[in-house]
């Protein structure tokens, strides 16, 4: 009998395809950002918000992942960008292949901004790495603010905690300061947003937070290359 | 209940790695699951049982080391294990440490039989 050493990560494979996935971002200077969060958080109503900022011309597109249904492809798709659906047929979380074939289809030059929204769930999507810039994780009021102990594998990968419908502060228990305190002590230097979807109270944070990320991705791009010569490589 | 799907990848990872050693049987997989990874031991036991039982890997056994969190102090070089989330050097109560393990989902090893 013999023990054999691997040190190998699990989802070896995974990794593999989002490392993949992640360098195809960079070379067309795409930001991508996976959002995760329990079921009804406000995933898709922030990113209608989001959507319907912006001028007709930005180069953005939307992944949704369901379980069932096309849905919240429909809510999204109303403002024109492209969006596609991925339905999992029951897998709890989006994996890098998933999004790898999602986009087969679609023009990476044509894109600066592309949004995933995981399968609404706080714990499996947070091992699954999708090649994303930053896993933006949402906790709503209407949730436990506890919750960042409870879950703290999706709040410790995540960069941003957007704290939603804080119009329904006045009526619920939930407590901002100690969610706060929450995540700040799994994720120490976490960054924090509060806002509504529904009154647009602290959107204009969100928006200079995407447009920060946006502009360090700029930064970091090669100019394309001009069209009118052939490159190699 | 990712697990499930965790627990999968694990068996072809072994599977693979037992592959390259033709007439060798697979006895033993272990792996070390670290408490921020999102991975439930009791539930990735279960469903690896679940997956083994009644396939050609039967009885192939899972060994799960969890790992706590562990945060190195930039100040004094401590490392230290967290407990409840009190990530405070012990050594010198500086309160920006950094986080070194914990998060980890690795396949350790192997226990094959040659034949």
């Amino acid at each position: 009998m013999s023990k054999i050493p691997l040190e190998k990560k699990v989802l070896n494979e995974n990794d593999r395809i989002a490392a993949q996935l992640r360098a195809r971002f960079a070379e067309h200077g795409i930001l991508c950002l996976n959002f995760v969060s329990s079921p009804g958080a406000g995933k898709t109503t922030l990113l209608e918000r989001t959507l319907e900022g912006f001028p007709p011309t930005e180069r953005v597109a939307v992944l949704a992942g369901d379980i069932q249904t096309d849905n919240d492809a429909r809510r999204l798709a109303r403002f024109g960008f492209p969006v596609k659906q991925i339905t999992t047929g029951g897998a709890c979380h989006l994996d890098a292949r998933m999004v790898e074939r999602a986009l087969a289809e679609w023009r990476l030059d044509e894109l600066d901004l592309l949004f995933i929204e995981n399968v609404g769930n706080l714990v499996c999507p947070a091992g699954y790495d999708l090649g994303e810039a930053a896993k933006v994780v949402i906790l709503s009021v209407t949730e436990g603010d506890d919750k960042p102990l409870k879950y703290p594998a999706i709040f410790f990968r995540a960069e941003l905690l957007v704290v939603s419908k804080t119009d329904l502060l006045p009526h619920v228990p939930f407590n901002v300061a100690s969610a706060r305190e929450s995540a700040l002590r799994v994720h120490p230097g976490m960054e924090i947003l509060e806002l509504s979807s529904l009154t647009a109270v602290g959107l204009e944070g969100w928006r200079r937070w995407l447009e920060e990320r946006r502009r360090a991705v700029r930064a970091a791009t090669p100019a394309p290359a001009n069209p009118g010569r052939t490159e190699s490589g | 209940m990712h697990e499930l799907s965790i627990a999968n990848s694990i068996l072809e990872a072994a599977r693979a790695e037992a592959l390259r050693r033709p007439g060798a049987r697979l006895l033993k997989v272990g792996v070390r699951v670290g408490e921020l990874s999102g991975v439930q031991p009791d539930a990735l036991s279960f469903s690896f049982e679940a997956l083994v039982r009644g396939s050609d890997l039967e009885p192939l056994a899972l060994e799960i080391e969890a790992c706590p969190r562990r945060q190195r102090c930039p100040e004094c070089g401590r490392e230290f294990e967290v407990h409840d989330f009190d990530i405070t050097c012990p050594g010198c109560g500086e309160e920006r440490t950094r986080c070194i393990s914990g998060d980890e989902l690795d396949l350790a090893y192997i226990e094959i039989e040659e034949s």
